[in-house]
């Protein structure tokens, strides 16, 4: 099965969807990126969304799902980039994403991730803010 | 109500759904839907679709280009010869599942659409129609 790619970029991991995901994929990526986390001990996640013109409620529970899990693991997650006919739409489909830090674009979405890895030490598994 | 256009395709996997999203999506813009509208649509579209395969056990979808003499509208009707559905008042609550899921596909689908009909007969199957107009 396809996969889709993590980069990995000094302390964080960088995920661009760039597909339109199916189920089984949407769970690969949330396992996939659990192991690297803990294979790489990732300290953030990014994940960049702007190419994604639907997110349906499995998408969303991925997303949800992904930022639990690497807060277990001691890593922050933002998602950046969600165009706003999508914000939309899943505030009206009734998932309107609480516990997952978002940003507009990926470069404010690593300076968020900075500002959170900074504001924490290693392994309080304390969030910044 | 006039048909305009439509056609009918199989939904029996989650490829099938993603396919799904992507056709609705064509229909909506051809239909002069724009983005907000579009992207409602096809989530809605999304969600029963999804409910089809992994409740259902497949079935189709047959999507209508409608006209209502004064709207243009999109009607998408799914259907399976699933389980069916006992309590349907109870599955239309959100947070409702039986499949660990949130409970949020039913619901979610039915305020993202003006028109939006289920039916269901324990052991013969749901149907589910939702129609949005321009
Ligand atoms: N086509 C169907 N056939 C049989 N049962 C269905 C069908 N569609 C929905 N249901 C039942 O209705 C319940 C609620 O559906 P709904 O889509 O709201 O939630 P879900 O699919 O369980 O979770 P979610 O969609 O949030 O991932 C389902 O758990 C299932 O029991
Ligand atoms: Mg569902």
């Amino acid at each position: 099965m396809e996969r889709i790619p993590i980069l990995k970029m000094g302390e964080f991991l960088l995920v661009t969807i760039q597909v339109d995901m199916h189920d089984r994929l949407a769970l690969a990526l949330q396992d996939d990126l659990t192991q690297r986390i803990v294979d790489t001990s990732a300290r953030g996640v990014l994940i960049d969304i702007s190419a994604l013109d639907v997110v349906d409620s499995f998408i969303g529970r991925t997303l949800g799902n992904i930022a639990a899990m690497s807060r277990i693991l001691d890593a922050e997650t933002v998602v950046v980039g969600m165009r706003p006919a999508v914000a939309i739409t899943l505030v009206e489909l009734g998932l309107p994403l609480h516990g997952v830090r978002t940003a507009l674009d990926v470069e404010k979405g690593m300076g968020l991730l900075r500002k959170a890895v900074a504001g924490r030490r290693p392994g309080d598994g304390y969030r910044a803010q | 109500m006039d048909i305009e256009r439509s056609e009918v395709i199989r939904v029996t996997s989650s490829e099938d759904v993603v396919r799904i999203r992507q056709l609705v999506r064509e229909w909506a813009i051809r239909s002069g839907f724009n983005l907000v509208e579009q992207t409602k649509i096809v989530t809605g579209a999304s969600e029963i679709a999804r409910n089809t395969v992994n409740h259902g056990g497949g079935g189709t979808l047959l999507v209508e280009a409608v006209n209502n003499g004064s709207r243009r509208g999109i009607r998408l009707t799914f259907e399976d010869k699933g389980p069916g559905i006992a309590d349907l008042e109870l599955a239309m609550k959100d947070g409702y599942s039986t499949g660990g899921g949130l409970g949020l596909g039913l619901g979610g689908a039915k305020r993202l659409s003006n028109e939006f009909e289920i039916s269901s007969r324990p052991g013969e199957g749901t149907r589910v129609r939702m129609t949005r107009w321009k």
